[in-house]
């Protein structure tokens, strides 16, 4: 067993601890790996090349920005937040619990680009999450409300990792099938799909429970100098 | 009927609308970026078909250009697009007019290719079928996508121009970020070749007892966390995991259902995505949007959601795999 096409690991780790541009790292990498396996230039050019053309679905998201770009152009996104912003009612849990819901239905839609740090989380749902967490704890302290901010980042992640799963167009489910279709084992999108549900589920109560335990968490007196 | 190769025409069309528009902003890097992947969309099938009747010269002309998007990338060739005149105002007015029609043209890319999924066997009159029997989603997507503009043009009443441009700026926005889930894809497809899997495989068979449907399930789902925590995207672990442990020993070895694992195992992977800073763009970008003090307060506030969850991955893919 030659364990040198290793190296291309040790490549990646080292290029994304020095913050080196990504791309480099990764194109690095298969070289390290190509070359500790005893490949010449010309086959690891056509390897690395086949790879690239064999692994296009995952842009295929291309195809969504003409219409979201023109929404965008016609207000989508003020839209939203004006619409949003109108149920200014919510506690930070239930807030965060909705978002979080809406984020995962809508990611099972394959609708992921409505949401993100840019797009909601910094405009939207932080701002919203600190003026519903003063309702209960009207002198919050600047490390609470940052901790605040930094569990609307998680809550935006969680949302959307385990929801984009559900959508059978995702580049995750189109990955899975054509890893295994490579193998000579075929499978329809929608039966990979399917197994998604549970963990959507389980993600959905685990952090929900965690962001009511936070909220209760916020009354309580801060502890310490 | 509507096969794959139309689909990455259609793609291959918006990259050089894009190339296009770069071209005329004399952003020259950028134009060059777009018309490389441009081209490979355009002339990938052509150039498979071409590798596999053994001339090589196409995919290696590939490889080379994929080195120089990497250099393009990585030595700040291309920009980001600089943040237009402020529309904020124009764009409120347009919202408050057109209001939850706005919602209708987004809500109709999900709809109509689910819809058109689910109706691809009834849509044959005689030998034509509409959508290919095999990989129906794919063409699905893509019908969606156009119904989706048709109707977003006429909502907004804009002309065609207007789309592509907006996909272009929000090409320049996105930047090589877009291309890199699609070199992690393919550097998973180089490491499977060139026996990383493997290697880490036997590096995990002399750990584990093979025999054990229990360790080998845990060695699996421990295994995507660590490796995608390694690599920052469970895309890049899930073909080298997989291949070293999921297809080898838990479904030809133990019988295990290729879907529930696939699923499961990819999802465990992103409980790994939650808890590294190589996964820059879910972690430590919001952290500075938002303004933190502490660059991982993003992961210090998953990280109980994202452990408990491996658990509840690894034990559900226990017990639905093998049923």
């Amino acid at each position: 067993m030659n364990y040198w096409p290793l190296l291309g690991i040790a490549v990646v780790v080292a290029g994304f601890a020095l913050r080196l541009n990504p791309m480099l790292v990764v194109v690095t990498a298969g070289f390290a790996s190509g070359f500790a396996a005893g490949l010449g230039l010309p086959e690891l050019l056509a390897l690395i090349g086949k790879a690239f053309i064999s692994a296009r679905a995952p842009l295929l998201i291309v195809l969504t920005l003409p219409v979201i770009g023109l929404l965008e152009h016609a207000g989508l996104r003020e839209h939203a937040q004006r619409w949003i912003a109108r149920m200014a009612y919510m506690s930070l849990s239930l807030l965060l619990i909705c978002y979080m819901g809406l984020r995962q239905a809508l990611g099972a839609l394959g609708l992921t680009s409505i949401g993100g740090p840019a797009q909601t989380v910094r405009p939207l749902i932080a701002p919203m999450a600190e003026a519903a967490a003063r309702k209960t704890q009207p002198d919050l302290a600047n490390a609470q409300r940052e901790r605040i901010r930094a569990l609307a980042a998680a809550t935006d992640n969680v949302g959307l990792f385990f929801g984009e799963d559900i959508f059978i167009a995702f580049g995750a489910v189109l990955l899975i099938q054509g890893f295994y279709a490579s193998n000579g084992i075929v499978l329809e999108p929608l039966s990979i799909a399917l197994w998604a549900i549970p963990t959507a589920l389980a993600a959905f109560l685990i952090h929900a429970i965690r962001i009511v335990v936070f909220q209760y968490g916020l009354k309580r007196p801060e502890t310490g100098p | 009927m509507i096969q794959l190769h139309h689909v990455w025409w259609l793609a291959a069309a918006v990259l050089a609308a894009a190339t296009f528009f770069d071209l005329r902003a004399r952003r020259w890097g950028n134009a060059l970026f777009w018309g490389i992947l441009a081209a490979v969309f355009a002339g990938g099938d052509a150039i498979l078909v071409q590798d596999a009747a053994g001339n090589h010269l196409p995919t290696q002309l590939v490889g080379v250009a994929v080195v120089v998007m990497a250099l393009l990338a990585g030595t700040g060739g291309v920009q980001r697009a600089a943040p237009g005149p402020d529309e904020t105002a124009r764009r409120e007015a347009s919202a408050q007019r057109l209001g939850h029609r706005l919602f209708v043209p987004a809500l109709m890319i999900p709809a109509v290719t689910t819809v058109l999924f689910l109706l691809a066997p009834f849509l044959v009159v005689g030998a034509w079928r509409l959508l290919p029997a095999e990989n129906a989603t794919v063409p699905a997507l893509a019908l969606g996508c156009c119904v989706a503009l048709l109707v977003a043009l006429y909502t907004t009443r804009s002309r065609p121009q207007q789309a592509l441009a907006e996909s272009s700026r929000l090409l320049d926005q996105l930047s090589w970020a877009i291309v890199l889930p699609m070199l992690l894809a393919a550097l998973g497809r180089v490491f499977e070749h060139t026996g990383v899997g493997a290697a880490v495989a036997s590096l995990i068979e002399m750990t584990i007892p093979t025999d054990s449907k229990l360790a080998c399930t845990l060695a699996y789902g421990l295994g995507m966390i660590v490796f995608t925590m390694i690599m920052g995207n469970a895309f890049a672990a899930f073909p080298v995991m997989t291949a070293g442990i999921g297809l080898p020993l838990l479904i030809r070895q133990h019988g295990g259902d290729p879907a529930v694992i696939g699923a499961l195992g990819m999802l465990t992977g992103y409980c790994g995505t939650l808890l590294t800073p190589m996964a820059a763009n879910f972690n430590i970008v919001p952290a500075v949007l938002l303004e933190l003090k502490d660059s991982y307060g993003v992961i210090r506030a998953q990280a109980v959601t994202a452990a408990l969850l491996a658990c509840v991955n690894i034990l559900l893919m226990y017990l639905l795999a093998f049923r």
